[in-house]
């Protein structure tokens, strides 16, 4: 199963990623792990400086914005 | 070229709606559909352009551009790339923190952070359009000064007692973003996704600041500002200055106001005095810089900026006639 961390300390950016991931996979009928990072030395850990950041089972795979809907079909099924 | 639009408006104004010229409805509603119209499709081109060019900065790599330059380096670089790098306000904790980790000095990541919501390239552009290019180039040299000026104070003053403790104690991680793509296609995806975002972000504040420009070209009259607002009152740039301060607005949203107080013969220097003091400091962007800074540096940086908007008020009244 693919853990995905969505970095941000609680904007709305943040929970619009989340909610697109988790509705994405939904979608595709994939089961995945979802993870909401709000911690300011967890999220800086990963080098992101932009929120929202995503990290793809420890890999960080996008940051400074919401991604889009395309991207997120990429991660989820490959 | 900008001539479309007053077209454009007098025919929204004298033939959709039938107003009578010369009443203050048809004036207001003309400025408004004008700059409406203006500004928007402005932002766009504008928005696009750079998109496409990938000309945005990201704050990482100004991190690393900044990081470990000499100060008469770093402060020039690190104003001039804040007018540049667009980043939401909502992003400032981290860049802060990020700044600070990789050892750029309090002064130059306070130059950034007063710089960057000031001056940016698509406002410029906007301002340049309403106002000139001439008064558009003294608000950019002004904000750029002010940002040096403001981080040498900060750091003259050895203010780095007032950042949160937290903040030092955090090690930052190595990023491996995988290279963008580059091919015309994502470009062009790329640039729209820009549009979408910035104009969805600022629109509001574009309306609203259209809004008040139209009201206050309409509906105030220019003895309002004559008795008020003139060069003679010595009370009218801290004034203004003081109004700006908890107001919040993109820099973009500001610039129809000072188009019509431009116009309404308010002088120069209260004019921009205002518009910096509008988009540098604002309550909410006191209340996210809170996690980072203890309230005695948020009302250091905020007294600083005060008494630096208010000097560049007075400078240009001065100078410019």
């Amino acid at each position: 199963m693919k853990t995905f961390k969505v970095l941000g300390s609680g904007c709305k950016k943040c929970a619009t990623t989340a909610d697109m991931i988790a509705a994405t996979a939904k979608a595709a009928g994939v089961d995945v792990e979802i993870i909401k990072i709000t911690d300011m030395g967890e999220i800086m850990g990963y080098g992101v400086m932009s929120t929202p950041g995503v990290v793809l089972d420890e890999a960080l795979v996008h940051a400074g914005s919401v991604p889009g809907a395309a991207q997120i079909e990429d991660w989820i099924k490959t | 070229m900008f001539v479309i639009f007053t077209l454009f408006a007098d025919f929204v104004t004298y033939d959709l709606l039938g107003l009578t010229p010369d009443t203050r409805l048809a004036e207001a509603v003309h400025f408004f559909a004008e700059d409406t119209t203006k500004i928007f499709f402005l932002l766009t081109i504008i928005i696009f352009a750079i998109g496409f060019f990938r000309a945005l900065l990201t704050p990482e790599r100004v991190r690393k551009a900044v990081a470990g330059r000499p100060r008469y380096v770093s402060y020039p670089m690190a104003v001039g790339l804040g007018a540049v790098t667009p980043f939401c306000s909502c992003s400032s904790v981290p860049l802060f923190i990020g700044f600070l980790e990789a050892r750029i000095p309090l002064g130059v990541t306070m130059a950034f952070l007063i710089a960057s919501p000031m001056i940016n390239e698509v406002a410029v552009v906007v301002l340049a359009a309403a106002i000139g290019w001439k008064y558009a180039a003294l608000y950019v040299a002004a904000g750029l000064t002010v940002g040096i000026v403001g981080g040498l104070l900060i750091e003259a003053l050895k203010l780095e007692k007032w950042v949160e403790d937290y903040v030092w104690k955090i090690k930052m991680g190595e990023a491996a973003l995988q290279k963008a793509n580059n091919s015309f296609k994502a470009r062009i995806n790329y640039a729209i996704e820009q549009v979408k975002e910035i104009l969805g972000r600022i629109w509001i504040y574009v309306f609203v600041g259209i809004g008040i420009g139209a009201v206050l070209h309409g509906f105030i009259p220019e003895s309002f500002f004559l008795k008020y607002a003139s060069a003679d009152n010595p009370f009218a740039v801290p004034a203004a200055v003081l109004t700006g301060i908890p107001l919040y607005s993109n820099a973009t949203g500001v610039v129809p106001i000072v188009e019509a107080l431009l116009a309404k013969g308010v002088p120069l220097g209260t004019v921009l005095a205002l518009m910096m003091s509008v988009a540098a400091i604002s309550l909410p962007e006191m209340v996210i810089l809170r996690k980072v800074l203890k309230p005695q540096l948020i009302a250091t940086f905020t007294g600083i900026l005060f008494v630096a908007f208010i000097s560049v008020g007075y400078l240009f009244n001065a100078l410019i006639v």
